[in-house]
């Protein structure tokens, strides 16, 4: 059969197909093989695949389950067993999950099949996928810009076409930035929707697993089968998975949707203010209420996610030692010696930075002065979510407040890549859930580049998001546009 | 929170962290700034507010004390740098 418009096609269309015996799970990945292998070396989205075992899986599928036959591309910082997961650090070269993520296993039963592993900044520590230990990736709209980040392997796999959809981790944006800078659609879900155990830890306050995919739809689909409680995380709260998809009427009349007056700040690329509030007038046409609102901590949130991330992430990458796995120094005297060259040979300089950041906020003397501080402000943080889902749905602002920039234009300035982050870390101070889907183009330099939409929701509403996020999604185009 | 007072190599002492000259003057420049960026945080009046650990409403997850099946030793020791007898070799650690 002809399978020339195979890797465009949404998973919700790969299905239909699929189940009408109209292709094969066996040419699915036959077909995203060859696309992968035409079209990756200009992007660098994967650091590696399993062709070979994504064959038997295939093989072996069964089309009738939710996902079934449906190859799925998994950023490098979750576990799927027997194949690498290496954070893209050199810490971990050589290392092999012994075991499946819950949210894998869960895709498994559902019959996906995971099938390679997604570049992405060093243990989901940026906003540009430049601090890989294994190179940058490139974004499919114009090469000489980044795809965001952390996840940046995500969501360019998903926009070249080079995966049906992906899994990310969305920590302080690390899902919906790069997904905004890609042109593809990245759902943060509320903290404790998805477990994650076999997710190498970050900051365990704030990450979350999330789905990248080129549909609204797709996005309900993965979160469905991904969702619910788990034994092995402890912070997964036992609440009823809707059917996230079947909630997708088209309908959002008289929803009230909130204009946080703190997002639209000076220092807003003006292309990228200019589509949100088309973005927004779009809603009003679709009958929805738009309504002015306040988060008066808005401003403090990069500060206290620099602090409170780096002090969990100081403490999470203490078991990177050298003793049990990974990377191991080689004539080293004496234990100290041992841990400190292990981890100098191993971490990169942006892991290394925060490890210092978050040790310094924890040692005696200067806990209560920063990291305590910073856990009061993050509760005055929730606080105003929490005030303003009193009276909105949801809040719609930008996800990020430029375009795709250039390679290297941030690399020297910590905190000018930090700040790439504003419309999107509070979200996972608050524990919030979040989306970010296409709204438009900026031109720049003659190159189209995407702009992302991003709206907020309270926790466990995602149903409501999604249904919100779809409305939008169905009655524009922009979704359906792809990199040439 | 007085003007910040890092000192680097003491702190990568502490995270088991070596470093070169040149790497403990660059992370001293870029953390100051950094650090001078989240002094901000001290203008926040915070008085009576209790600090977040984390936004999940859950607390205190029992689960009944069994043991469950886990690794085989060969499985537990499959990504070790170096092994030896079912157990991991490390470097010595009393002179």
């Amino acid at each position: 059969m002809d399978t020339a418009d195979l890797p465009f096609l949404t998973v919700t269309e790969l299905q239909r197909r699929l189940r009408a015996r109209e292709l094969t799970p066996r040419e699915v990945v036959d077909t995203l093989a060859a696309r992968i292998e035409a079209v990756d070396p200009a992007i660098h989205a994967y650091l590696s695949t399993d062709l070979d075992q994504a064959r038997r899986d295939a093989d072996a599928a069964d089309v009738s389950l939710p996902l079934g036959g449906v190859p799925i591309a998994i950023k490098d910082v979750i576990s799927v067993a027997g194949q690498p997961c290496g954070c893209a650090s050199h810490i971990l070269d050589g290392y092999v999950a012994p075991y499946d993520a819950t949210c894998i296993a869960r895709l498994r039963a559902a019959g996906a099949i995971p099938f390679g592993r997604l570049n992405m900044d060093e243990f989901a520590m940026g906003s540009s996928t430049e601090n890989s230990s294994k190179g940058a990736t490139l974004n499919p709209w114009d090469t000489t810009r980044v795809p965001g980040g952390s996840s940046g392997g995500s969501a360019a796999s998903v926009a070249a076409r080079t995966a049906f959809a992906s899994l990310g981790t969305d920590t302080g944006g690390s899902i919906r930035q790069p997904a905004a800078l890609c042109g593809v659609v990245g759902l943060k879900p509320s903290y404790g929707r998805i477990s994650r155990y076999g997710l190498v830890a970050f900051a365990s306050s704030l990450d979350q697993v999330g789905p990248f995919t080129k549909t609204v739809e797709d996005a309900a689909r993965l979160l469905g089968v991904m969702s619910g409680l788990d034994p092995h995380d402890s912070t997964t709260l036992d609440a009823p998975v809707p059917d996230y998809a079947a909630l997708l009427t088209g309908d959002i009349k008289g929803l009230k949707l909130g204009l946080p007056k703190e997002y639209f700040i000076s220092g807003i690329d003006p292309q990228v203010e200019a589509a949100v509030r088309a973005a927004v007038d779009h809603y009003t046409k679709l009958g929805a209420e738009i309504v002015e609102v306040s988060l008066p901590h808005t401003e403090y949130a990069v500060a206290v996610y620099y602090i409170v991330a780096t002090a969990e992430a100081s403490a999470n990458l203490a078991r990177f030692d050298g003793v049990r796995y990974g990377h191991r120094a080689r004539d080293t005297s004496g234990l100290l010696d041992f841990y400190g060259k292990t981890r100098a040979e191993g971490f990169g300089p942006e892991v290394k930075r925060r490890i210092i950041l978050g040790t310094y906020v924890l040692s005696s003397g200067y806990h209560d002065a920063y990291y305590l501080q910073a856990q009061k402000v993050r509760t005055l943080i929730r606080k105003d979510f929490e005030d303003a889902f009193q009276t909105v749905d949801a809040l719609i602002c930008p996800t990020s407040p430029v375009p795709a920039f250039k390679l290297g234009e941030h690399t020297q300035n910590p905190l000018a890549m930090y700040l790439q982050d504003i419309f999107t870390i509070a979200a996972n101070l608050a524990g919030v859930c979040g989306v970010s889907l296409p709204c438009g183009f900026a031109q720049v330099d003659g190159k189209d580049l995407p702009i992302g939409l991003q709206l907020l929701g309270p926790s466990f509403d995602e149903a409501r998001l999604l249904q919100i996020a779809h409305a939008y999604e169905q009655t524009t185009d922009w979704h359906t546009r792809r990199p040439s | 929170m007085s003007a910040p007072d890092l000192d680097v190599r003491y702190i990568a002492r502490l995270a088991r962290l070596e470093l070169s000259d040149e790497e403990v003057a660059r992370y001293q420049s870029q953390l100051s700034n950094v650090l001078t960026f989240v002094e901000a945080l001290r203008k926040v009046d915070v008085s009576g507010v209790e600090p977040t650990a984390h936004a999940s409403p859950v607390f205190n997850v029992f689960r009944q004390d069994v043991a469950q099946a886990s690794f085989t030793p060969k499985e537990a020791l499959a990504n070790a740098p170096r092994q030896a007898n079912d157990l991991f070799v490390v470097t010595k650690v009393v002179e």
